[in-house]
């Protein structure tokens, strides 16, 4: 027996077999199904095949994984441009579900699943709680919004998927989250991590300590998180946190997701083939380089995705990972290619304030970034929310506060910040995920 | 002896005081006294009302970050010099005030002045020992 399989046996739950194939037999999966979907995007979707025949890499020019840099990306706004349901390759009789993102400017965009497709989706994501340590008998309580978000109803599935019990809350009603929680004995909690972070909060000031309820997992995603939040909230609810990654466009959540080594995020690469590239000049990188992540997908059947461009910025962990899967990780993804602010020529990403306001508190309130312009100088007004914890009587206290958030800023930023302390519960959340900037800089 | 004071963060902006008024007000309680210490951008609401405890929480269950503190309240006479007497005593016997106010008290026509000391138990004593009267909880609820 070898090394990998021996490692699979460790991790004993079958539905994880897959993410343990020899690296061989992994690599003539994904050129063979490559191969079978860039012809189906061809045979069926419009858009695909005028790309192909003005690139001039028509689908039997695919013969091997590297030729797949030859076929030209695909991006949100070709979604946005086909709306509805231009990219579709399947009739829609055999459309099974839609589901669409709120579109932040004008329409939203669309995405269909085939009956397999929704089998496939619940099958990476129980890889993914399988990967986490989760398994049949867990109590697992999905906040993740339901709906035309893809969060809910996809951690739903796996979760039933691996055999669990679900408790499907969905978004918002904080102390009804945290009662049940404690009534049901939840083990596991899938939210977004601003959301849990509130859920802490929340919990502290109704008097029920976490650390006492069986909860011990957490998987959270849909939005870029730190390592400093990861500690924050082991620390504050006694459980382990996973970082689990995907996005709607290619399938939902479950495109990847951290294994228990906290050590990257393993992407389910037998369906979906990852590549990093400039973000600037679209050259693949080799692995270990940072750059714009780029997906494709190897088994879509509803809605293929062709070298779609994520704008996450992140890197492919060149190493094995410590657990013996075969699917390469990539880095946790920090920033987007467009989260970047750029304020008086200087790059600016919203984790950088998020590190900046935990270092001052050891906790992260939730705040908001506002961008506007005077007399032709950006200005950038940093809103912090005052929680109950960081709440002081005394006007000189407080005021020591915002001059501590403004200083800390300014040494982060290299740029000079504006403070505002303002209301709890004042800065608007959708769907869970805080609106971390706002941009009335008008271009 | 010690008064249960709570306090409130509010931003300095139009409305975002009528809303806690609003909710109390809805509860029944009743507000003795009220202070507003502010800032250009923020300010805090500081309070003595008829549930200190039931008030707070009240607040805190619609998100307010909210502060319940323990306070002294001293009656002086309404009249010139009834404020330098008192704080000349304060001075005579070295304790400092994080913060005051004053309001008028209905009873004997006097008024009642509030104080915040970082520690509360010697200002107590001290207070007593200077022959200084507080008013009780009970007393200024009345």
């Amino acid at each position: 027996m070898n090394a990998t399989l021996d490692a699979a046996a460790v991790d004993c739950h079958p539905a994880s077999l897959p993410d343990f194939t020899p690296l061989s037999d992994l690599r003539d999966l994904q050129l063979q199904r490559l191969q079978a979907v860039v012809a189906l995007a061809y045979r069926e979707v419009e858009l695909f095949r005028n790309r192909m025949n003005s690139c001039g890499t028509v689908p039997s020019d695919i013969r091997s994984l590297t030729d797949l840099a030859r076929l030209p990306f695909t991006t949100k706004s070709d979604l946005r441009d086909t709306y509805p349901f231009g990219l579709f390759a399947s009739p829609m009789k055999d459309v099974v579900r839609l589901h669409a993102s709120s579109g932040t400017t004008g329409k939203p965009i669309v995405v269909a699943y085939t009956q397999k497709d929704v089998d496939v989706w619940t099958s990476v994501l129980v890889r993914c709680f399988a990967g986490c340590g989760l398994h049949h008998g867990d109590i697992m309580q999905v906040a993740y919004g339901y709906g035309l978000f893809t969060g809910g109803l996809g951690a739903h599935y796996g979760a039933e998927g691996l055999g669990a019990t679900v408790v499907p809350t969905s978004g918002g009603h904080a102390d009804r989250q945290i009662m049940l929680m404690k009534d049901f004995g939840v083990t596991a909690m899938c939210c977004t991590p601003t959301y849990f972070l509130h859920l802490i909060d929340r919990a502290a000031e109704l008097g029920v300590d976490l650390k006492t309820l069986p909860l011990r997992t957490g998987v959270f995603g849909a939005e870029p998180w730190t390592e400093s939040m990861r500690a924050h909230i082991e620390k504050m609810s006694g459980i382990e946190a996973f970082d689990i990654y995907g996005l709607s466009e290619i399938i939902g959540p479950g495109v990847g997701c951290e294994c228990r080594q906290h050590q990257g995020l393993h992407i389910f690469e037998d369906h979906f083939y990852p590549e990093i590239v400039d973000p600037e000049t679209g050259e693949p990188l080799p692995d270990g380089s940072e750059g714009e992540l780029v997906l494709t997908t190897l088994s879509k059947q509803a809605m293929p995705m062709i070298r779609y461009r994520t704008r996450d910025i992140t890197r492919i962990l060149p190493d094995p990972c410590e657990c013996g899967r075969t699917l390469r990780r990539i880095d946790r993804i920090g920033r987007r290619s467009d989260d970047m602010l750029i304020i008086r020529g200087v790059n600016v990403f919203p984790s950088q304030v998020e590190s900046a306001l935990l270092q001052i508190e050891g906790t992260l309130p939730h705040y908001q970034i506002l961008l506007t312009r005077q007399q032709g100088l950006d200005q950038m007004e940093v809103r912090v929310e005052v929680t109950p914890q960081m709440f002081n009587d005394k006007i000189g206290a407080l005021q020591f506060l915002q001059s501590s958030i403004q200083s800390a800023l300014d040494h982060v930023l290299g740029i000079r910040v504006r403070v505002s302390l303002v209301e709890a519960n004042s800065i608007e959340r959708s769907e869970g995920k805080a609106k971390r900037v706002i941009d009335r800089r008008t271009a | 002896m010690k008064i249960q004071q709570i306090s409130l963060f509010v931003e300095n902006k139009p409305g975002h005081l009528a809303a806690p008024a609003q909710l109390l007000a809805e509860e029944g309680i009743d507000i003795r006294s009220l202070y507003l210490a502010d800032t250009q951008q923020f300010g805090i609401v500081r309070m003595i009302v008829s549930d200190g405890r039931k008030a707070a929480a009240i607040l805190e269950a619609r998100g307010f970050a909210v502060k319940v503190t323990d306070v002294l309240a001293v009656e002086v006479a309404d009249h010139p010099g009834g404020l330098a007497g008192i704080l000349g005593v304060l001075d005579g016997i070295g304790i400092n005030i994080e913060y005051m106010y004053a309001f008028p008290y209905s009873r004997d026509s006097g008024a009642i002045l509030i104080f915040r000391f970082a520690d509360l138990d010697e200002a107590i004593t001290r207070l007593q020992t200077a022959g200084i009267n507080l008013v009780t909880s009970k007393e200024l609820l009345k």
